[in-house]
């Protein structure tokens, strides 16, 4: 039989504020084990949280930017449950009146635009972190992360496939990332997904019973989850199986999910309105505010790359969906006559190295006016492409401005027709046997008489000049 | 509205309390007459031009700006722990 998969996203966004949502603790990641925590974020009894005013901004800010409807009335309410990163017992957060619902997001797969719907966007408090003791009975607990201020982005159950939910997600991540809302930055927790889905018979109405898979921090991750569960679900269906409502954990590392075991009793969080919080109340003037602090989202900056400079239109996708990496792009491309060949730099060899070295683009070590001086050097021929690999490693490595290099290291493209002109002799005298090869009509061996001058040249060689002067003493013979 | 044994167990369940078989048979009646009680008098009322009340506060939008405060010292903090370690609070180990 063939099914389809229905899949829904829950996202928690870490909100990039200074200060933690109810109290003037900082949210900077990594501190020593509590050390960023005082009587409100450790839920002493008696204390008075008070709303950081820029976490409704941003968080209107991330909703306009999903275009969501705002709430000119919103609330917050305490969603009650023991656990130990929670040191008050509840969670702050919106249950009934969120601050944005009713959004959507356009992402385009295989050529076809789709809109996924986002059915609220609300404002809660992250909770503290437990680092498990594997031999003893023990859990450390670290507060540091308790009221950092999270946005909670719930999506309809609308995307069919692992391809359309990554898109959704880099799409969202863009806009998180443009709109200056979260740092997104995945490996520290700022952004990570709860993933529902369920499968039915291709073609019937009725959802089948769905499946929650928590806390899902790579977009690989993300990927594999949702195409793993899918086919665990299939395959029990197929045996006649019945699946159950449950919440589930992705190893990433076996590849496969498996059941967390909730209690029986199933969650009662006995939500009701917090009481030490007053409502919040967004009204027009303070909407246009917000709404006059958005920038060029990523669709309208993607068009603008095409038209401005003139770079396709895959590449302006690639670029535009990370925002430091169109940053990135767009003051370098600024210094530059060459536009494509910073892009073709960024999509190469840059992505490659972030890649290699796990690094986001933000933490990118060299600074775009390097690259483009990186391609003037080449489009000027100062160095040959292939010369300019070797200076890129030496850019990532030292940070080192890219002429500085090429002097230093003496990497300057040969240019002196008799320097070079020297060495072609010397290679055709000590290579006969390619020379009769050429000479009885195999060109192929041109080739290798040219690999054997740019040795010796160590690639600084101009390459033109080497073909035009081996062609020249070549037909002297 | 009849309560039974089952919901003040599992009240009490959510609650975390430990509560005796005696006193669970207590509590099942006094909620009984609570609830019933606060039932028939919110009955009594006319409602019909009543908003909902969302919030119990009149006021709305008491912010604090986005600034950083130094925090407490970690000792001070951890002074409320009943076990510490390394700097962390000790609890009994939870697993997910
Ligand atoms: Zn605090």
């Amino acid at each position: 039989m063939e099914y389809e998969v229905v899949i829904g996203l829950e996202i928690h966004a870490e909100l990039d504020t200074r200060s933690k949502i109810y109290c003037g603790c900082t949210t900077e990641f990594g501190g020593e084990p509590n050390t960023h925590c005082c009587p409100i974020c450790t839920g002493m009894p008696g204390v008075l949280p008070v709303l950081n005013k820029t976490v409704v901004e941003y968080a209107v800010r991330a909703g306009l930017a999903a275009n969501c409807a705002i709430s000119s009335f919103s609330k917050q309410d305490r969603k009650n449950y023991f656990y130990p990163d929670l040191p008050k017992a509840y969670q702050t957060s919106q249950y009934d009146l969120p601050l944005c619902k009713n959004g959507y997001l356009e992402i385009e797969v295989d050529g076809s635009v789709k809109k996924i719907g986002i059915t609220r966007i609300h404002i809660e408090e992250d909770a503290g972190k437990l680092i498990h003791d594997e031999s003893g009975k023990v859990s450390y607990v670290d507060y540091n992360r308790c009221g950092v201020p999270l946005i909670e982005i719930v999506t309809e159950p609308d995307m069919r496939s692992s391809a359309e939910v990554k898109a959704f997600f880099e799409k969202l991540k863009s806009i998180l990332e443009y709109t200056s809302v979260s740092d997104c930055k995945m490996q520290e927790g700022s952004l990570r997904a709860d993933v529902n889905l369920s499968v039915r018979p291709k073609g019937q109405k009725e959802f089948g019973t769905r499946t929650e898979i928590k806390n899902l921090n790579s977009v690989r991750a993300i990927v594999r989850a949702v195409d793993g569960e899918a086919r665990r679900q299939i395959s029990v269906l197929e045996r006649n199986g019945v699946i159950v409502q449950e919440t589930r954990r992705w190893d990433d590392e076996k590849g496969e999910s498996y059941s967390m075991r909730d209690k029986e009793e199933a969650h009662d969080y006995r939500y009701f309105p917090e009481p030490d919080l007053t409502p919040v109340v967004v009204d027009e003037a303070w909407l246009d505010k917000i709404r006059s602090s958005i920038p060029e989202l990523p669709d309208e900056r993607r068009k603008r790359f095409i038209a401005e400079y003139g770079i396709p239109a895959y590449d302006a996708a690639f670029i535009t969906g990370s925002k430091p990496l169109a940053d990135f792009f767009e003051a370098a491309a600024k210094e530059s006559k060459n536009a494509k060949a910073i892009s073709n730099w960024i999509m190469g060899d840059v992505m490659k190295k972030l890649n290699d070295t796990g690094l986001e683009p933000l933490d990118m070590p060299i600074k775009p006016e390097s690259l483009s001086r990186l391609v003037s050097l080449i489009d000027e021929n100062v160095i040959s492409g292939k010369i300019a690999k070797q200076v890129f490693e030496i850019m990532w490595d030292t940070g080192e401005d890219p002429a500085d290099i090429v002097e230093k290291e003496g990497l300057k493209v040969v240019t002196d027709t008799e320097e070079i002109r020297s060495i072609v002799i010397q290679v055709i005298s000590a290579n006969p046997k390619s020379v009769e090869d050429y000479k009885s009509g195999k060109t192929k061996a041109i080739g290798f008489l040219v690999g054997q001058i740019m040795r010796e040249t160590k690639g600084k060689a101009d390459p033109q000049a080497v073909n035009r002067l081996l062609k020249e003493e070549l037909d002297k013979l | 509205m009849a309560i039974t044994k089952e919901d003040i167990e599992r009240l009490a369940d959510l609650a975390r309390l430990n509560l005796t078989p005696e006193e669970i048979e207590k509590l099942t009646g006094d909620m009984e007459t609570i609830i019933n009680y606060s039932m028939n008098k919110l009955n009594e009322l006319n409602t019909d031009d009543v908003l909902p009340m969302e919030h119990v506060l009149p006021i709305s939008n008491v912010f604090r700006e986005d600034i950083c405060e130094k925090s407490f010292d970690r000792e001070e903090i951890l002074k409320n722990a009943p076990e510490k370690a390394e700097g962390c609070f000790l609890v009994p180990k939870v697993v997910e």
